[in-house]
């Protein structure tokens, strides 16, 4: 009896364990989707793979087709450094918060210009890709994600720079040093925040690609680089941080030279960073549907 | 689990005619916005639009390899693109059961200053595949574009060919469950296309469901036992590949011997010239379907608008599996160099009899001036015609009956001598 009761159960057993091991077949449902859509994170978390091939892309092909190469992540910091030390710093006598003004503008140029240049880059990294828009599935956000985060190799050449200036100046960093990554980061959440706008924003009207170049120009100035926020009173110096890149240029500066600590500042850039990922990360989402028809 | 691979329903796919640009300006949207606020939100003009693909319904069986055929514009791009997820339905929705990759294009991001087996990872990941899967099959994949020996040149430096069997060889190395493939196997010299369509059936044997679109028939007929016949976005005939294609084929569908456009707003051209008419005729007569043996005339007719512009009408043949037969141009001394005033124009060439192979041959016109070269019209799929073989004997065939594969078949001269 007990050897039929074991043929009885085995193969139920089977029935019930093969779905659970066998990996379970995706379904796709395509259909006209209608009002606000869901960021759909898990895809992108799916597809990080590409966005590493993409970022490695990037970086590569950067490096190939210059000639100085990875000397424009240097030099591009480093020139604006001399030129805002020459004007600013000896002419104008801007004051530097008791910092030698050199390293005071390049501790905010160097997180700047790893901004300033994911905006280019994300701005235009739709409409450049319009080719693999149109030919092949994947979430898109992978795409302006892709141009932001190669950057960072260009950032951590400047700052390697940063650390060498800081050398020379014998500034030696402070245990505030500890937070820096904090400031990257909140520098990477402006940076894609603004960029998937600035992307989406392309696809739809090409007039984007005229502005950038203002809104940059325009954004270094609202930015403390060349001088410093303490130049304002309170409460116009926290209200100040509502462009997240004061709260990244203070935050440099205090992590690394040592000045005031930038407390509420920090807060508001962070707040107005968030704001602005989540705005533009739906945003890119909604406008997503109709890129391939009009990229 | 509905044991379907892909169920299609009542898909749709709405585009707005009349934009030119696909993109618009601020200026345009802030005026566009100005008179909603003076319409008080209505249109004041319906936009016009085109339905690239209407109320398309089908469903595939896991496994089943199935064509897609139909004329330039009928939709089917444009459905693969939707089943894709490049671009969403207007109406409709469609379910597909298993891991979906697609191959709509050879080489699909490429990038000209990396090397191939940098090439081979990063078009792997756009496409699909995993890390991990890409280094199990790298080796498979180089073997199969032969590209051995310049796996660390860039491509840039790669020939054409080269290029496309290292293109072809990364997505045809894709594991997908539910494959789509867009015209993707005109690619390479012969020997190659032949080795992806062996690899395209290896495809189908591994029990992949496969959806292809393709204009060559001969493929479509070996690698599908079903192909779906679509025109005018709508699905015209669903079955056995023999059938569906030889229906497509013997009706010229939507193209005919004859086409006219009777209003010259919408007729093909610009300021200078419209056409009007393409016509093919043998004896005289209008015909779909005309003797290998005898001449065939085709009558371009089109209306000059702009004065004091040389102009050459030329025709484009090329035959049902999408290879280019050859193109014509107007060789009459009289035009040749001369300015053409305002007016009606025909202008005729003569194809000789016994020259053309049998079977399908496309037309396509334009009118161009050649010096500066600029393309006044090109009318796609103008015409076609069939070209019927006899079997009476006096045409090249002689009076074999079986297949005489080729392009062309002249009647030529024999001599014999004998010792």
């Amino acid at each position: 009896m007990s050897g039929a009761a074991d043929v009885g159960t085995e193969p139920s057993q089977a029935i019930a364990t093969t779905p659970a091991t066998a990996s379970p077949v995706p379904v796709t449902i395509i259909e006209p989707s209608r009002g606000w859509v869901s960021l759909k994170l898990g895809e992108l978390v799916a597809y990080r793979e590409l966005i590493y091939f993409l970022v490695w892309r990037d970086i590569k092909v950067r490096y190939k087709q210059t000639a100085l190469g990875a000397a424009w992540a240097i030099l591009q910091p480093l020139l604006t450094m001399i030129v805002f030390s020459l004007f600013f710093g000896r002419l104008a006598k801007v004051p530097s918060d008791g910092i030698p003004y050199p390293i005071f503008s390049f501790a905010g140029l160097v997180p700047w210009t790893f901004f300033a240049s994911g905006l280019a880059q994300s701005s235009n990294s739709l409409v450049g890709s319009a080719n693999l828009l149109k030919k092949v599935y994947f979430p898109r956000m992978a795409i302006p994600i892709g141009s932001i985060l190669a950057g960072l190799v260009d950032f951590a050449l400047a700052f390697g720079v940063l650390l060498v200036l800081m050398l020379y100046y014998g500034i030696t960093p402070t245990v505030n040093v500890l937070f820096l990554p904090v400031f990257v980061v909140l520098a990477l959440v402006t940076s894609l925040g603004t960029g998937l706008w600035l992307a989406a924003l392309n696809v739809e009207y090409r007039d984007v690609r005229f502005v950038v170049p203002f809104i940059t120009q325009f954004w270094l100035f609202a930015t403390p680089i060349a001088y410093s926020s303490s130049l304002l009173g309170e409460p116009w110096r926290t209200l100040f941080g509502i462009n997240p890149m004061v709260g990244v240029v203070d935050g440099f500066r205090w992590a690394l030279l040592g000045t005031g600590a930038p407390g509420p500042i920090a807060l508001v850039s962070a707040a107005a960073a968030v704001v602005m990922l989540v705005t533009g990360a739906y945003y890119f989402r909604r406008m997503e549907r109709t890129f391939a028809d009009r990229v | 689990m509905s044991g379907l691979a892909i169920t299609v329903d009542g898909i749709g796919k709405r585009y707005a005619l009349g934009a030119r640009v696909p993109y618009r300006t601020f200026r345009e949207t802030v005026t566009d916005a100005a008179k909603k606020l003076v319409t008080f939100g209505k249109r004041s003009t319906p936009r016009e639009e085109l339905w690239a693909l209407r109320d398309v319904s089908f469903s595939v069986k896991p496994g089943e390899l199935v064509g897609i055929i139909g004329r330039n514009g009928a939709g089917k791009s444009t459905l693969l693109k939707v089943l894709a997820r490049i671009t969403e339905p207007s109406v409709g929705q469609a379910r597909l059961e298993g891991r979906l990759g697609s191959l709509l294009e050879v080489g699909t991001g490429f990038h000209p200053e990396l090397s191939g087996r940098e090439n081979i990872y990063l078009s792997g990941a756009i496409l699909g595949m995993r890390r991990a899967e890409i280094d199990r099959r790298f080796d498979e994949i180089v073997a199969f574009a032969e590209v051995d020996r310049f796996v660390d040149t860039p491509v840039k430096h790669y020939s054409s060919g080269m290029y496309l069997r290292l293109a072809f060889a990364v997505a045809a190395h894709l594991e997908p469950e539910i494959l789509l493939v867009d015209e993707v196997l005109a690619v390479g010299d012969a020997r190659f296309q032949r080795k992806c369509l062996d690899k395209m059936q290896g495809v189908g044997e591994s029990g992949r469901t496969v959806l292809f679109v393709s204009h060559n028939m001969p493929a479509i007929t070996r690698l599908c036992p079903r192909t779906i016949l679509l025109d005018a976005g709508t699905v015209l005939r669903d079955g056995p590949s023999h059938a569906v294609v030889g229906a497509y084929l013997s009706s010229g569908l939507g193209t005919k011997a004859a086409r006219a456009w009777d209003d010259a707003e919408k007729a093909p051209g610009n300021e200078v010239v419209r056409l009007r008419g393409v016509t093919v005729r043998q004896g005289g007569q209008i015909k779909d379907g005309v003797d290998i043996r005898k001449p065939i005339e085709l009558e371009v007719e089109f209306d000059v608008l702009e004065a004091g512009h040389v102009l050459t009408p030329n025709l484009h043949f090329s035959n049902s599996e999408g290879v280019i037969v050859f193109i014509a141009r107007d060789m009459d001394p009289a035009w040749m160099h001369t300015p053409r005033p305002r007016g009606r124009f025909r202008s005729t060439a003569i194809i000789p009899g016994n020259l053309l192979a049998e079977g399908t041959l496309i037309v396509g016109a334009a009118i161009s001036t050649m010096n500066p070269k600029r393309v006044h019209l090109f009318e796609q799929d103008a015409v076609a015609f069939e070209v019927m073989d006899t079997t009476e004997g006096d045409s090249a065939r002689g009076d074999f009956a079986g297949p005489m594969p080729g392009i062309v078949r002249p009647l030529l001269q024999w001599r014999t001598e004998t010792e």
